[in-house]
């Protein structure tokens, strides 16, 4: 009889920890596939960026043909965008586009009829739009970053994260904060 | 009763954490909803003047036959419940083209947040307000007055999406449905018992008395006094969970428009201005971000309060920023 209760114990005992690890691998799972999800959040407004891209040129070039200098950066920073093949390359590239965007607005400045020309306004505010929900696309892909990567990196799950090669994944870095980081802190508040 | 809650930097873990305080509510509102049954079952057996013995089967039964009857009801009143309060709102659905601040606002603050696209509406009334409704992410609708877009900068009007959307994204939306269908169905029982004692008591009087003598009549007065407390417990349940939400939503509205200034000004703006919201009323009032009816303070008021004291929860935004 003990035997039959000691042989149970050990069976039932396997079968959590096989429970425990196995909700454990689902649970890093899931984690990589948000953050893939994510990415693929990014990756739609910067192709509608780009795709702007050649568009607006042609606008400018239609008031402002001696621009072009301006012009040929626009032109490569979105070709960069297009071919970046990885996280880090797509951020370096988007930052390159976002800069090069800047100036060309900035070029735009001296040119006072096509700053009234209808298509050109739509074209600005189309592209503030995009640049607004990259930022928010790349809040939202971060946190999942941060989470999937405090996941695969603290005990017990980086034993498991090791064993079945997670990889750290990369943040999307902008150049430069439009917002700033906001801290919260409720508990610190009174408690009523 | 209402507490500050924890940051939760996902809104996955937030889900989680949520979840987890919803199966307790839930469990909650499974007991009182189990005692409820069991009292309407009591109350019907002693008042059919069943003999003593057979009290406890009696009120098995009726207690299941309630059940049985009223759970269908109660999905019905779920499923419908998202579009009565559209409709009793007099709420319109606006395009893209319409109102381009309002709908690219909750546009964007979706991407960081996550969620589906929800459908949006516009009340045609000059008081500020806002509130989100639904059953889940996939169902959801996002409900602002004309008076907030006309009265709000754009970083406010941000801010007050951002509560919205983290009603959405924290399930608050599905959690005040369902209690907003707990505590009518148990009004409705409870209505429906009481006035068929009313009007039934002279005609039943005759066949009173036959069997439960006087554990009977005891079982009748605590079944009877449970059901008229019930609908008032339930109530008060309910606007607890509802001002514990609002801290949650104010919090994660807050780390998603990344500004609890803006989201701290659009509720000083909201809460001052001194136009009542017409067509919200006691049934929907604890939905909209700040209370739309311009109640006084008072203990009851308070306990009644759909909200918490909105300096508070200026105060906290604040604190963060």
């Amino acid at each position: 009889m003990p035997a039959v209760i000691i042989v149970a114990v050990i069976v039932g005992v396997v079968v959590l920890m096989l429970f425990v690890l196995v909700g454990m691998y689902n649970g890093l799972v899931r984690s990589r596939n948000r953050v893939k999800e994510a990415w693929s959040g990014i990756d739609v407004q910067l192709r509608r960026r780009a795709s702007l891209v050649p568009n607006l040129v042609e606008t400018v070039k239609g008031y402002a043909e001696h621009e072009r200098e301006t012009f040929e950066e626009v032109t490569r920073a979105r070709a960069a965008v297009e071919q970046a093949g990885d996280i880090k390359g797509a951020a370096e590239a988007n930052n390159m586009l976002t800069g090069a965007l800047r100036h060309l607005f900035a070029v735009a400045e001296n040119y006072p009829q096509l700053q009234a020309a209808q298509n050109f306004r739509e074209l600005q505010a189309e592209l503030s739009d995009i640049e607004e929900k990259i930022a928010f696309a790349r809040q939202f892909y971060n946190t999942n970053v941060l989470s999937y990567n405090n996941g695969i990196q603290t005990f017990p799950r980086v034993m498991m994260a090791n064993m079945f090669n997670f990889q750290a994944a990369d943040f999307f870095e902008a150049e430069e904060e439009a917002r700033e980081e906001v801290h919260v802190d409720f508990t610190g508040g009174k408690r009523d | 009763m209402t507490q500050p809650p924890q940051q939760r930097v996902l809104v996955y873990d937030r889900i989680g954490a949520n979840r987890r305080s919803t199966l307790l509510l839930m469990a909650g509102f499974v007991v009182f909803f189990a005692a409820f049954f069991a009292a309407v079952g009591a109350f019907l057996a002693a008042y059919s003047g069943t003999a003593t013995q057979d009290l406890a089967a009696t009120t098995v039964t009726a207690a299941v036959v309630a059940a049985v009857i009223a759970l269908p009801i109660g999905f019905i009143m779920y499923m419908a419940a998202p579009a009565t309060v559209l409709g009793i709102s007099g709420v319109h659905e606006v395009t893209k083209e319409e109102e381009p601040d309002l709908y690219l606002a909750v546009e964007n603050l979706c991407i960081g947040a996550g969620l589906p696209m929800p459908k949006v509406y516009v009340i045609e009334d000059s008081a500020p307000n806002a509130f989100a409704t639904g059953r889940d992410p996939n169902h959801a609708y996002v409900v602002a007055t004309r008076g907030l877009l006309d009265k709000l900068e754009k970083r406010e009007l941000e801010g007050v999406i951002a509560h919205e959307l983290s009603h959405i994204g924290n399930y608050d939306i599905r959690i005040m449905t369902l209690l907003a269908v707990m505590v009518g169905l148990v009004a409705l029982l409870a209505d429906l018992l009481l006035r068929f004692t009313w009007y039934g008591a002279g005609a039943r009087s005759s066949n009173r008395g036959k069997g439960g003598g006087a554990i009977g009549l005891l079982i009748l007065v605590g079944a009877l006094l449970f059901i008229i407390i019930a609908p008032l417990a339930a109530t008060v349940m309910r606007l607890a969970v509802s001002r514990q939400r609002e801290y949650l939503a104010d919090a994660s509205g807050a780390l998603l428009c990344r500004d609890p200034e803006a989201l701290a000004d659009a509720l000083d703006k909201i809460s001052k201005d001194p136009e009542p919201l017409e067509v919200a009323n006691k049934a929907t009032a604890h939905l909209y971000i700040a209370n739309p009816l311009k109640g006084h303070e008072s203990f009851l008021n308070n306990l009644f309060a759909t909200h918490p004291p909105v300096e508070e929860r200026i105060r906290l935004l604040r604190a963060m920023g």
